[in-house]
């Protein structure tokens, strides 16, 4: 379809200003002037409205259809939460962190300081900040408050250790915390490597980056003693909360030994994902790395009222502006709020039952590189399928013209031909046994007519672009 | 209240089918010693009561009228923003991995980046940051990546949270970062030319300064070219319906918060931040980028493109750690763009310098009140007051009006000054009761 550029008419404009009620400033200085407007498209507000309403038309959500993208945690996203955010929407931040400006934001900070005190709770740790604005900055946020202890200390660090199985932004914002990343490789029981761990754990670690669940939907059984090990050599152990979701009210990651953890608001708690964002990373400490937290932070005042505490001493200092992603802070204080203590256990317990229900009901069809019970998802291989020249990917297709998001294909990296199901707790079984017969027919289509999955999509705008040459042309901004 | 669709038999199928008694032997892989030793919260409720709770918290917040930025800004958001941005195929969708079932934000976020491109005038744009302040620290890395070099000079006019982001984010990197106090609350000015040598990664300025000064870089951008080195400019994105744009002084990369662009306050997020830069430093870009293609039958479409930059790919030494970025905020920057138009973006920056124009008259009319920046403003002007500025702005805090910005707790010397913000959305009566009122707080 076209772009909204080629659909611009020059002196069309969609949005009208309130008449000027002041005189009209001095011209500035012309060297401070733009030589020309800049080139943005110029349409009614209908035309603007038209294209946007085709534009979500080739697009899916978790509203329109069942999304089980593996480790992204497509659960259904609560219109209810949606309405709460609205209620905050007026709400300048700045006023917080002037003087006299707390008794005036009283409310967004009472509701701060709750989603800190049930993270604490819902995480086992001691401290909570909800500035990180995803769960990687959470991540990278984790890590510099690491570094910053290990600072305080004295202790001379240089490594992170990660499993090969974890997410690439845990190396990646462990190396932008300026550490140096040993990678574990995973082990035939599906969990990382334990001897392998030992043996590069060593004074100079400064830090464990751990899943658990893991990427493959498995329960590390070990977690305590890796915990353990860590703290042997002063090193701290993290904990990536992606899959938090799986053992809510089950496990708590700063029982089990965790120093730090980052919740992704936007996967365990039911937060909207935007198309990619956005998300909301809090993280929790123990108590001892809680000086170094970001600022500001949110206080309880001895007279029952909140403010904010601004001080840089030991404090990391700042990884976002202000409070974080507040309106997706909102939602999901909502969502907890309504779940409660048992809706959250529920949630769990539901979405690991979908998870093992798909996977009993697919592993004769599909190879199960990790035959175990899983969490809250799991992962097959199509290494069955290529031997009839199929691929992930062309399963994934053909679920897209049976009107399914796919699940994730190719990660994680370990498994070769990934297809990583993450069903979530909000799907019904009907919902599962219709999607289950979707993959079975997919795996029948593979020997009988392979050449139907390669053809695959054919009910889309769109089928199977061109990466290559988008990388190659680097067209990333039209010039027409 | 609960979202799950199981009914007691289905769950028994289910449990039948996997071959187990109960949910709990689900769980029984997970030793005794690691459950958890308490999850005391309270219970569930439904989304009445949770709407009339957060209706009570919302109602412990003040209506105040905002003449504060410091990166925030309270502009007019046109009503189709919500209703487009609110369309669920946007918001319930993940990043678009799978491009045949995501050619609606796919296409949504190309047109995106050319709007950053032709508004920042520069030739690339990635599919947005988190924020402005950590788009500026990812510019600054940008820089370090493509230099080689490990020596950052900063204006002292930057956003003072945005330098303190910077400062984290470079914290534990081999990096020297060297920040210039600036003169006249306008820029460091003729200072910066000094710390420009050929160690210099590059030079992180912003326009419109912290002070709400207009500058022109050309010649900082020139200076810094000669020693090898890049110029990372911060820009507030209304400002460019009328100041020159990075790309015409020569600016390397340009960077900014979005906010301004069609998102609400929202308590200071979630908005998003933006990068783009000169063609050949595309491949250091950190984050997602959109790019062109074709189809299997040559037909036009779009994806995710240079993956191999970032972190679900190269791991470790991807160009970020950034993974979600925040494409729904991004969406609602592009929805206000296209309802403003070419002129339209034009007439809103006019609106913003003429408000503050006024503004300016009325404060500097009241005794003792001068306005001290050397450059013009553009929608933010800084005045000195004959007393304590934090005083005067929590006296008038009381009286529901947040007067600007105090800068006494990030420059020496700035106890008597504010930074104040007029917007298009600020009225005539209301700049008329925030001079009223700063006079009485000053002189009776």
């Amino acid at each position: 379809m076209e772009l909204i550029y080629e659909k611009s008419v020059p002196g069309r404009h969609g949005v009208a200003l309130p008449a000027n009620d002041v005189p009209p400033a001095p011209p500035l200085p012309a060297r401070l002037q733009r030589s020309g407007a800049a080139g943005l498209p110029e349409l009614s507000e209908l035309d603007v409205v038209r294209h946007f309403t085709t534009l979500s038309r080739r697009n899916v959500g978790v509203d329109g259809t069942f999304y089980p993208l593996g480790s992204c945690t497509m659960k259904y996203n609560p219109k209810s939460a949606e309405e709460a955010a609205k209620l905050f929407t007026p709400f300048h931040p700045m006023p917080a962190l002037l003087l006299g400006g707390e008794p005036l934001v009283q409310g967004s900070l009472a509701l701060l300081q709750h989603m800190d005190e049930l993270l604490q709770e819902i995480t086992g740790m001691d401290a909570v900040t909800c500035q990180p604005l995803a769960g990687a900055h959470g991540e990278m946020t984790g890590i510099m408050v690491i570094a910053a202890y290990h600072r305080a200390k004295g202790n001379k660090k240089k490594y992170v250790i990660v499993p090969d199985s974890s997410h690439g932004t845990n190396p990646a914002s462990a190396a932008m915390a300026g550490y140096e990343i040993v990678t574990i490789p995973t082990a035939p029981y599906g969990d990382m490597d334990l001897d392998a761990f030992k043996a590069a754990l060593s004074d100079e670690v400064a830090a464990v980056m751990m899943t658990c669940p893991n990427t493959l939907g498995l329960f590390n059984p070990h977690i305590k003693e890796i915990c353990d090990l860590a703290h042997g050599v002063d090193a701290l152990v993290y904990y990536d909360g992606a899959n938090l979701n799986a053992i809510l009210g089950h496990v708590r990651p700063g029982d089990v030994g965790f120093d730090v953890v980052h919740v992704n608001l936007h996967k365990t708690f039911g937060t909207p994902h935007g198309s990619g964002g956005p998300g909301s990373g809090p993280i929790g400490v123990k108590a001892a790395l809680a000086p170094f937290l970001p600022v500001p932070r949110v206080v309880k005042l001895d007279d029952g009222t909140f403010g904010v505490a601004d001080d840089t001493a030991r404090s990391i200092g700042r990884s976002a502006n202000f409070f974080g992603n507040f309106g997706v802070i909102v939602r999901a204080y909502a969502y907890i709020l309504m779940l409660g203590r048992e809706g959250l256990i529920e949630a769990s317990e539901l979405a690991v039952l979908n998870a093992n229900y798909v996977m009993s009901r697919l592993k004769d069809v599909y190879e199960l590189p990790y035959d175990q019970t899983c969490m809250h998802e799991c992962v097959f291989s199509a290494s069955r399928q290529m031997a009839h020249g199929v691929h992930a990917i062309d399963i994934a297709k053909f679920l897209i013209d049976r009107g399914y998001h796919p699940p994730t294909v190719y990660f994680p990296m370990i498994v070769k031909e990934a297809i990583m199901i993450e069903p979530t707790e909000t799907e019904s079984k009907e919902t599962l046994d219709a999607f289950i017969a979707v993959m079975r027919e997919a795996a029948d289509t593979a020997v009988t007519d392979p050449a139907a999955l390669l053809r695959a999509p054919v009910t889309t705008p769109v089928s199977r672009l061109d990466e290559t040459k988008a990388a190659r042309s680097q067209n990333v901004c039209f010039t027409g | 209240m609960d979202f799950t669709p199981h009914t007691p038999g289905q769950v028994r199928e289910m449990l039948d089918t996997i071959g187990v008694k109960s949910v709990a032997d689900l769980f029984a892989q997970i030793p005794p010693h690691l459950r958890a030793k308490s999850f005391d919260l309270p219970a569930g409720i439904s989304e009445f009561e949770m709407l009339d709770r957060l209706k009570g918290l919302a109602k412990q917040n003040a209506d105040v009228v905002p003449f504060v930025g410091g990166g925030f800004y309270d502009h007019l958001i046109p009503s189709a923003v919500d209703h487009l941005a609110g369309r669920s195929e946007f918001y319930t969708a993940y990043t678009p991995y799978q491009p045949e079932c995501s050619q609606g934000s796919l296409q949504a976020l190309f047109e995106y980046q050319t709007a950053i491109c032709r508004l920042t005038g520069l030739d690339v744009s990635n599919a947005s940051l988190y924020d402005g302040g950590t788009a500026l620290a990812e510019g600054a890395l940008m820089a370090i990546r493509i230099t080689g070099r490990q020596r950052l000079v900063i204006d002292g006019a930057v956003n003072p949270f945005h330098r303190a982001i910077v400062k984290t984010y470079l914290e534990n990197l081999p990096v020297e970062v060297v920040e210039v106090p600036p003169e006249d609350a306008s820029t460091a000015g003729g200072a910066l030319f000094g710390e420009i040598d050929d160690r210099c990664a590059a030079v992180l300025v912003s326009n419109p300064t912290f002070f709400g000064c207009a500058a022109d870089y050309t010649e900082l951008a020139a200076k810094i070219h000669e020693n090898g080195g890049l110029l990372v400019s911060s820009v507030y994105p209304v400002s460019l319906g009328l100041l020159k744009s990075p790309g015409e002084m020569g600016v390397d990369i340009a960077v900014g918060d979005g906010q301004s662009l069609g998102n609400p306050l929202s308590f200071g997020g979630p908005a998003f931040g933006f990068i783009a830069a000169k063609k050949a430093l595309i491949r250091n870009m950190p984050g997602r980028i959109v790019g062109e293609t074709v189809d299997r039958e040559n037909r036009r479409g779009f994806v995710l493109t240079l993956q191999a930059r970032e972190q679900h790919i190269k791991r470790h030494k991807a160009t970020s750690n950034i993974c979600s970025n925040q494409s729904l905020c991004a969406l609602r920057g592009l929805i206000h763009m296209s309802l403003l138009g070419k002129q339209g973006i034009v007439t809103l920056a006019q609106r913003n310098r003429d408000k503050a124009a006024y503004a300016l008259g009325a404060l500097t009319a009241i005794r003792g009140v001068t306005h001290i920046n050397r450059e013009p403003y553009f929608n933010e002007f800084t005045v000195r007051l004959p007393g304590r500025a934090d005083d005067a702005v929590a006296a008038l805090l009381r009286r529901g009006i947040a007067a600007g910005v105090p800068l006494g707790n990030w420059y020496p010397g700035g106890d008597k000054d504010i930074v104040v913000t007029v917007t298009e959305k600020r009225s005539k009566v209301e700049i008329d009761r925030l001079a009223k009122e700063l006079e009485s707080v000053l002189w009776s």
